[in-house]
């Protein structure tokens, strides 16, 4: 049992995501940043789609009723246990009693919380993710409180302490570049709207969130107006609206819109506009679908391959 | 028939360029064919007016081939044959504080508002599909009389289980949200339910008929809702 002595200003449950549930308007919600999350979860000995903790820029104050690992991931925020300073990417072993305090973030927007045996949340339609605007999953479909208790599942045994290895934690620091597959509105954008798009940087704004990164920059021209017959928003999409400025759809979209959507942001780099910060620039880098298929399936093998070193105790 | 690539997890399947029932139902077929066949690779699919929105795992199936599956179905999706269509009837009232804009609409269209009524409870209505917000159906079937254009100055809250027209629409709030629809009434059920076991009330393909309802009965039904002792009727 884990009671939650300061949420942070945004901390929800989350898991690997709700499947099959866009045909009824409800997004998959899970993880902005799934690497960081299924790491989390893998050094805790859970399965990479446990349910754990985001945060968002300001990580949440634990008091462990019971002994549990515990590991923090994702953005780049100060870990302490007991005040006491604590590596994150790192298995961590907190007795009962144990204060576990994740700061404000130094690089990157989301962090993850792991703890051994997953969350204890009931799953809704099949995952215990929250979806905050739908009120739906995680903890009664609202961010943690202060005082909120979160009973933790049964842990697979006591945790060996490992880390990822220095050269596997992402860095934050740096301007993005993000690779897009053009379409399925390209045709709807002129030559110097995709130019645009293609060649400048772009700025995040602070109204962005988990159902999309809004993004200021020069202005996208459209062909034939910004409205289209509504259809499907995929993981992503950069909708541009009629004021021209993209907007890149992320686990909490909506599940379709009606307007343009020039290019798709591939699901390797989500994490990446994700984690940028607002004033924070990214890029965006055109890639056809072949190349964005093989560097999907080397991210997927990636992720898996990770090794997490043992540390001496 | 296009495809069009939307990223390394997802590709849009166009079967139209209009906003029909022959071509929307073409898209559910497809769709219906898709689960029937369990396709290799296939992880979710969204259907709206014209497309299918299919998202797949790129370990499994790579674009091109799935393209290639995906039209040999959607050749047959013309003269498939689907499971019968649910019909769900939502109760509604009308008028009143729960439908400010039934007089105001009645007089826009020229109609007195028996008539209006007549029309909107007289006809049956398609969910072409679902979605923007969780459960919000997208619905055809309003009769020509009722085509309206929408409110100039949009409210900022509609709340949830408002009916309204607008454009050729009818259409059915399922969360409380800005809009810019002509308020008729309320229907007491919920078409969003983020507490129920089955969430969302309305499926895509669906046929919907609205039961006119008086306020005692809207009070009625909405307690026994708000409860979980009220079974929709569905056919």
């Amino acid at each position: 049992m884990i009671r939650v002595l300061d949420p942070g200003p945004q901390t929800t449950v989350q898991d690997g995501g709700r499947r099959g549930q866009l045909r009824y308007g409800i997004p998959p919600s899970g993880p902005v940043d799934a690497r960081s999350f299924a790491l989390a979860n893998r050094l805790v000995g859970n399965p990479d789609d446990a349910a754990g903790l985001e945060f968002t820029l300001i990580g949440p104050r634990l008091r462990l009723e019971a002994p549990a690992a515990m590991a923090v991931t994702g953005a780049d925020a100060p870990v302490s246990i007991n005040d006491a300073p604590a590596p994150a990417w790192t298995t961590l072993t907190l007795a009962a009693g144990d204060v576990l305090k994740v700061g404000a973030a130094r690089a990157g927007v989301r962090g993850y919380v792991a703890i051994a045996g997953g969350i204890d949340v009931p799953a809704v339609l099949g995952s215990r993710s929250t979806y905050l605007r739908g009120r739906l999953g995680g903890l009664e479909g609202r961010v943690l409180r202060r005082d909120d208790l979160l009973r933790s599942g049964m842990a697979s045994g006591p945790q060996p302490r490992r880390a990822v290895a220095a050269r596997d934690v992402p860095d934050w620091r740096h301007a993005p570049v993000l690779r897009v597959v053009l379409g399925p509105q390209a045709d709807r954008f002129t030559q110097d709207g995709i130019a645009a798009f293609a060649e400048s940087a772009y700025e995040v704004l602070p109204q962005s969130d988990r159902m999309g990164a809004r993004l200021n920059g020069p202005r996208i021209a459209h062909a034939r107006g910004h409205d289209i017959i509504s259809d499907g928003i995929a993981l992503g999409a950069v909708q541009v609206p009629g004021d021209g400025l993209p907007i890149v759809l992320l686990v909490d979209r909506q599940s379709t819109g009606g307007y343009t959507k020039i290019a798709t942001v591939c699901s390797f780099d989500i994490a990446r506009v994700g984690q940028a910060k607002p004033g924070q620039r990214v890029r965006f880098s055109v890639v056809d679908v072949a190349e964005a298929q093989r560097l999907s399936r080397a991210a997927t093998a990636e992720i898996a391959n990770v090794e997490l070193q043992e540390i001496a105790s | 028939m296009r495809f069009l690539p939307a990223g390394d997890l997802a590709l849009s399947v166009e079967l139209g360029d209009d906003i029909s029932v022959e071509i929307n139902t073409r898209v559910r077929a497809l769709e219906f064919l898709i689960g029937q066949k369990a396709l290799p690779g296939v992880v979710e699919t969204v259907p709206s007016y014209r497309a299918l929105l299919v998202y797949y795992d790129p370990t499994v199936v790579g674009y091109a081939a799935l393209c290639a599956s995906l039209a040999t179905l959607a050749e047959q999706a013309g003269t498939t044959s689907m499971p019968p269509a649910r019909e769900v009837e939502l109760p509604c009232c009308y008028g009143g504080e729960l439908g400010p804009d039934l007089e105001p609409a009645a007089q826009r269209l020229g109609l007195d508002v028996d008539t209006l009524l007549r029309l909107h409870v007289g006809a049956e209505y398609l969910v072409y599909f679902i979605g923007f917000t969780p459960g919000l159906p997208y619905m055809t079937g309003a009769p020509p009389e009722l085509t309206i254009p929408r409110l100039d100055t949009p409210r900022v809250k509609v709340p949830a289980g408002t009916v309204g027209i607008g454009g050729i629409q009818c259409c059915v709030y399922s969360v409380e949200s800005p809009g810019g629809f002509w308020l008729l009434g309320r229907t007491p059920l919920r078409l969003y339910d983020p507490d129920a076991a089955e969430p969302t009330l309305l499926k895509p393909g669906d046929r919907v008929r609205f039961r006119p309802v008086d306020r005692v009965e809207f009070d009625d039904i909405a307690a026994r809702v708000a409860a979980g002792a009220f079974r929709p009727v569905i056919r």
